[in-house]
């Protein structure tokens, strides 16, 4: 007997499995707030460290150099792309990593199934069940994430993609996946048709994202987050692991929640999303239903200012245009300068403002905007009334009333900023080019409203420097 | 473990996820995400197992980018989300 023993016994390891899960969910319970959320992502890493050693600790588990490979690779690549991403690219690094989580899931699985050929045929079916789920929902959470990433790195068009008949062929792509795991759980033992499954459920990853435009990412990065962690689950189940289970199933969750309060708060159904054709890039000048121009103000910099100087209250509301323009540090440094001068200035953000949930918020945060400055939608709606300026950044529908006022618009029911209720607003806006929905919004031809044209970061600064001069 | 038993886990976790996670501010919804990636990165544990008793170069690749993949979760998530919530503060 040497102390080894105890180490692997199986009972053991399930024992610290169990510690890890425990401290997943601890930790998911401490981002329930600003404050303990960076030492819950820590016990969240001390974790998943204890659920990697147990596992290492197994009899069976071996090859301790191509394990090593393989982790040095993973560190090697994901060490410096955390380090180093910008925040205004946070979006696409979240992509990137539920793809690579569902590629992973749908390489175990198939690795799992070529070893049980290997070793006598087709699995039992609780071992088998679960593995053809993992291979297909990873499989399409790989392939989705990426197409996500690609267009929201700007190397696909943001626009939408459709083909003719993409829905009938989505159809058929889904009717082969589910035909040959059928075809495999009833008993045949082919890997041919595992491929078979692999390889439609890559391409039906490709087809239900490409169709879909740049303002519905937040909805569809939180579905593929689902996706990855409900794949992850399944090859827990097919593993027997039930720190896999318990992991993965947490993460579908979180997925779920968040995919269900961004398409809320589009006022959409998440199948409206999938059909697509809609959130393309808006190019249309803007017209009136009557097709004729309106007059829009415009205004510059030292009016802005003026305006801001001798405000009360300033809101913010910002939206991707602020990301577009990496403006976030120059708001701020307006903020201060406006604080300075007794003015009370807060943020107002939309669930779906920028191209991910929590977007906006991570990137004044960076910039240094004390979280408690930052105010949800139904916090802030009805302090606009009591608002002398609200400042719209980069953000179009979020803050289109039409959406409240015309029951023919497009996007009338989902819930907006009540900008136009301030007594003054000010938009700053790169070109009378209509948001991702294409949608006239009223408010830039309201009353009170004027817009000052240009880049989002030279025309804050501009603002900024007028204001020193008053 | 039999299916059965695994599945109560599964719903139990359903359960508890839904109710943990509807407590996350929207405000905190970005770091939720990036640390819910690199909860998702145990999958690495399943290349794990596999790869010892895996034969062939095939069965060795699958594993090794499997692992690889996982790890980057794990690494990267938990890295940039603590990044990212340095950045969260209050005024001082």
């Amino acid at each position: 007997m040497y102390t080894a023993s105890f180490f692997q016994d199986p009972d053991f390891i399930r024992s610290l499995y169990i510690v890890a899960f425990a401290m997943f969910i601890y930790a998911l319970h401490e981002m329930n707030h600003p404050r303990t959320a960076r030492r819950g992502n820590m016990i969240g890493a001390v974790g998943m460290a204890i659920a990697v050693i147990a596992t290492l600790l197994i009899d069976s588990v071996g090859d301790y150099g191509l394990i090593a490979l393989g982790v040095v690779i993973g560190t090697a690549v994901g060490v410096p792309a955390a380090r180093s991403v910008k925040m205004t690219a946070m979006p696409q690094m979240v992509a990137l990593f539920n793809g690579v989580g569902g590629g992973a899931v749908a390489l175990i699985s198939w690795a799992d199934y070529r070893e049980s050929l290997g070793h006598g045929g087709n699995p039992a079916l609780d071992t088998l069940i679960p593995i053809l789920f993992a291979a297909i929902i990873g499989s399409v959470s790989f392939w989705g994430s990426n197409i996500a990433f690609g267009k929201l790195q700007e190397i696909l068009p943001g626009r939408p993609i459709q083909l003719p008949g993409q829905q009938f062929i989505n159809g058929a792509l889904l009717l082969t996946c589910i035909g040959s795991a059928v075809a495999i759980a009833s008993g045949t033992e082919s890997e041919g048709l595992f491929i078979l499954i692999l390889v439609a459920a890559a391409v039906l990853g490709n087809m239900f994202v490409l169709p879909i435009g740049g303002a519905d990412m937040p909805v569809v990065i939180s579905l593929l987050n689902a996706f990855t962690g409900l794949s992850a689950a399944a090859a827990g189940l097919a593993l027997d692991n039930v720190a896999l289970i318990v992991a993965g199933m947490l993460v579908g969750a979180s997925g779920s929640i968040l995919t269900m309060q961004m398409a809320e708060a589009m006022n959409r159904s998440v199948a409206n999303i999938f059909k697509g054709g809609f959130g393309g890039g808006g190019t249309a000048p803007a017209a009136g239903a009557d097709g004729e121009e309106k007059p829009v103000r415009s205004t510059d910099a030292a009016d802005v200012a003026i305006q801001l100087a001798y405000a009360q209250k300033v809101v913010v509301a910002p939206g991707y245009g602020l990301a577009v323009a990496q403006a976030q540090h120059t708001v701020r440094e307006l903020a201060d300068a406006l604080e300075k001068r007794g003015v009370e200035v807060r943020y107002a953000i939309h669930p779906v403002a920028g191209r991910m949930p929590g977007h906006m918020n991570v990137l004044l945060a960076e910039a240094d905007v004390p979280y408690d400055h930052l105010k949800e939608m139904d916090e802030i709606n009805p302090e606009f009334p009591q608002t002398d300026v609200a400042l719209v950044i980069g953000a179009n529908d979020v803050t289109n009333p039409a959406a409240r006022d015309v029951p023919d618009s497009p996007i009338y029911g989902m819930p907006i900023l009540d900008v136009d209720k301030a007594a003054a607003v000010i938009v700053l806006k790169r070109s009378m080019n209509t948001g991702f929905a294409g949608i006239d919004n009223p408010l830039f031809y309201a009353e009170n409203t004027s817009l000052l044209f240009g880049d989002a970061k030279e025309s804050v600064q501009k603002v900024l420097k007028a204001l020193e001069d008053l | 473990m039999d299916l059965l038993t695994e599945l109560t886990i599964l719903v139990l976790a359903a359960f508890v996820g839904f109710e943990v996670i509807s407590k996350v501010p929207n405000t905190l919804h970005t770091p939720l995400m990036s640390a819910t990636n690199a909860i998702h990165g145990i999958v690495l544990l399943g290349g794990l197992y596999l790869i010892g008793p895996a034969e062939g170069f095939l069965n060795n690749l699958l594993c090794v980018i499997a692992i690889a993949f996982g790890t980057i979760n794990v690494v990267g998530g938990f890295l940039v989300t603590d990044r990212m919530l340095h950045m969260f503060r209050r005024r001082d």
